[in-house]
């Protein structure tokens, strides 16, 4: 399969990585190669299955609707890039 | 001292004839002297491990002493350790200090324990070589021109040196195994579900499992029995008894139905390899076994079938490192939308990257059907191979690698031909099975040859006995590395 320079752009910009002219080239290679590997699989007749998600077939389990976590925000964010006054800051978002 | 089982140590301890702060600092010792050149450890502490070994001491003292404890345990850099720098083998996380302990990590301070530092992986476990690790690569300890396999190369390269008494390791695809394999250990990924995932940093969630890497069948058993148990923390923790995995250890071979699936022996299979295989086989004859041809049809597509499913699960998982509330973040940038596009860039490596770039390509609109629900399909077919197969034999056994360790750098720069490298482990993750690897000999280059055991579900404590009663009949299990300082 031969992607683009444009498709990897696009999976690059949906996955926010950003990348250079250059890394996008080698990306393209080195992905077309890997779905050529994937393609494999498109031979396979699967009418009929049932999808596997998971390796046990079980329902999720549940729990009842009740606190079990201490409040530890100052230990959560003294590992965090940028907090004031308990908060994460992030570049302005909103004008 | 350093060759002896976790059972002669712990009888050791408990005899008081050595201590565990003895034991603990003899390990620390040999780190300082050996790791700069093979790098297996990623991060050592040395108070926080001696001050564990003194409390274990203590209970050691008091009688009240379990059977693992005061013995210096090597963690995968991927286990949460509270207080502990834990960096997955990623920049992104290369100054992230756990908050927490996982529940494998809590497992073995229950049990009194020493961890003994955090063990260098392929970057966030995506790699078959511990070549993508942002700490630099791991060397085999019996050909420092050889990689260890990954991605708990770190791992294996600790216990092969003796750097620790036993370690742990992850394997989504094959990374207990293969490096298992490659280092001339033994180790086992336990049935998807009977290790909680909890403060196991994500890879692929469906794959993931946790597992214990040491230097004989019996030494996994004693620390499966710590590892394994229930954890409401982890939705996909099963609600089972509580096993003893050492309960069958000693049982005979004589009967046991050992299927060989033509698909492990065919085309791309190193004849050194085969000739090991084959082998450790005959000696498994000669313990009573019968064998029994067996095939599994769908295992050919078992790499391309993961190389869908895995990076679309870390695709969605590793979204959360953004940059905002721990992990790196670019220094430079004019909006969000640009920290977290410079701050992935710069934190991920080249593998994580290109992985986290076919998930999101599989996964976008136009192309779920055709890759990620095709795969999934195909994932059943491969589990029900396995399901076919059980119904003539109580083991798989055949290659865990179809050659010995490859050199450093020799795949590095061709991803396929890397993934190729897991083509014998990755079909059992697929289906959810327990699956071992253990020592069978040494290949034409002299480099550890590992035989892979495949279970049914939960079969763990029988392939433990099948592994043990060929460890009592054979010694590779025994040979260590040369220069190690022994």
């Amino acid at each position: 399969m031969s992607l683009t320079n444009a498709d990897v752009q696009k999976v690059a910009r949906l996955a926010r990585l950003a990348m250079t002219e250059a890394e996008i080239e080698s990306a393209r290679s080195q992905l077309s190669g890997i779905f050529d590997l994937i393609a494999e699989m498109q031979a396979v007749d699967t009418k009929g299955i049932t999808p596997m998600s998971h390796a046990q077939d079980l329902s999720q389990r549940l729990r009842e609707d009740k606190v079990t976590e201490a409040d530890q925000r100052e230990l959560f964010q003294s590992i965090a890039p940028q907090v004031e006054a308990g908060l994460y800051l992030v570049p302005q978002v909103i004008e | 001292m350093l060759n002896s089982s976790l059972q002669q140590l712990g009888s050791a301890l408990r005899a008081r004839k050595i201590s565990s702060v003895e034991l603990t600092q003899l390990y620390l010792d040999r780190i300082t002297a050996l790791n700069p050149a093979l790098n297996a450890y990623v991060t050592t502490n040395t108070e926080t491990s001696l001050a564990q070994s003194r409390a274990a001491d203590v209970l050691l003292a008091s009688g009240n002493a379990k059977p693992l404890t005061g013995i210096p345990i090597a963690q995968k850099d991927i286990f949460c350790a509270k207080g502990w720098r834990t960096t997955c083998g990623s920049k992104m996380l290369a100054n992230f200090v756990a908050p927490y302990d996982a529940h494998v990590i809590e497992q073995f301070n229950n049990a009194g324990a020493v961890n003994l530092g955090k063990t260098n992986m392929d970057e966030f476990a995506m790699g078959s070589s511990n070549e993508t690790s942002y700490f630099g690569v791991v060397k085999n300890p019996w050909d420092q021109n050889a990689v260890p396999g990954g991605s708990s190369g770190g791992a294996a390269c600790a216990v092969a040196a003796r750097l620790c008494a036993a370690a742990t390791g992850t394997d989504t695809g094959g990374s207990i195994r293969q490096p298992a394999a490659l280092c001339g250990i033994s180790g086992i990924k336990p049935t998807y579900g009977t290790v909680s995932r909890y403060g196991m940093i994500a890879f692929a969630s469906s794959l993931d499992q946790a597992g214990p890497m040491a230097r004989s069948a019996e030494d996994l058993a004693l620390l499966l029995n710590v590892m394994t148990g229930f954890d409401p923390r982890d939705s996909t923790s099963l609600q089972r008894d509580k096993e003893d995995y050492v309960r069958d250890l000693n049982k005979p071979l004589v009967g046991l139905r050992i299927g060989l699936p033509k698909e492990f022996f065919a085309v791309g299979l190193a004849q050194d390899v085969a000739g090991c295989v084959n082998a450790a086989i005959a000696e498994y004859k000669k313990l009573g076994a019968t064998i029994v041809d067996i095939s599994l049809p769908n295992s050919k597509l078992a790499v391309p079938v993961y190389y869908v499913l895995a990076p679309a699960e870390a695709s969605s998982n590793l979204s959360r490192y953004d940059g905002v509330r721990y992990g790196y973040r670019a220094p430079e940038y004019s909006d969000l939308t640009e920290m977290y596009e410079k701050s992935r860039a710069q934190g991920f490596g080249e593998e994580v990257k290109r992985r986290i770039m076919i998930g999101t390509y599989v996964l976008s609109h136009g192309y779920y059907d055709a890759y990620y629900l095709q795969a999934q399909k195909i994932r059943r077919l491969i589990a029900q191979d396995f399901a076919d197969a059980f119904k003539q034999c109580d083991v798989i056994m055949g290659p865990t690698s179809p050659s010995t360790a490859f050199n450093l750098g020799e795949k590095c720069d061709d991803p396929v031909q890397m993934y190729l490298s897991d083509i014998y482990t990755i079909a059992v993750n697929l289906a959810g099975l327990p699956g071992m690897s253990i020592p069978a000999g040494f290949g034409s280059n002299a480099r550890p040859v590992g035989l892979q055991i495949i279970g049914n579900y939960f079969a763990e404590a029988q392939m433990l006995n099948v592994a043990y009663q060929y460890q009592q009949a054979t010694d590779s299990h025994n040979r260590a590395p040369q220069n190690i300082g022994l």
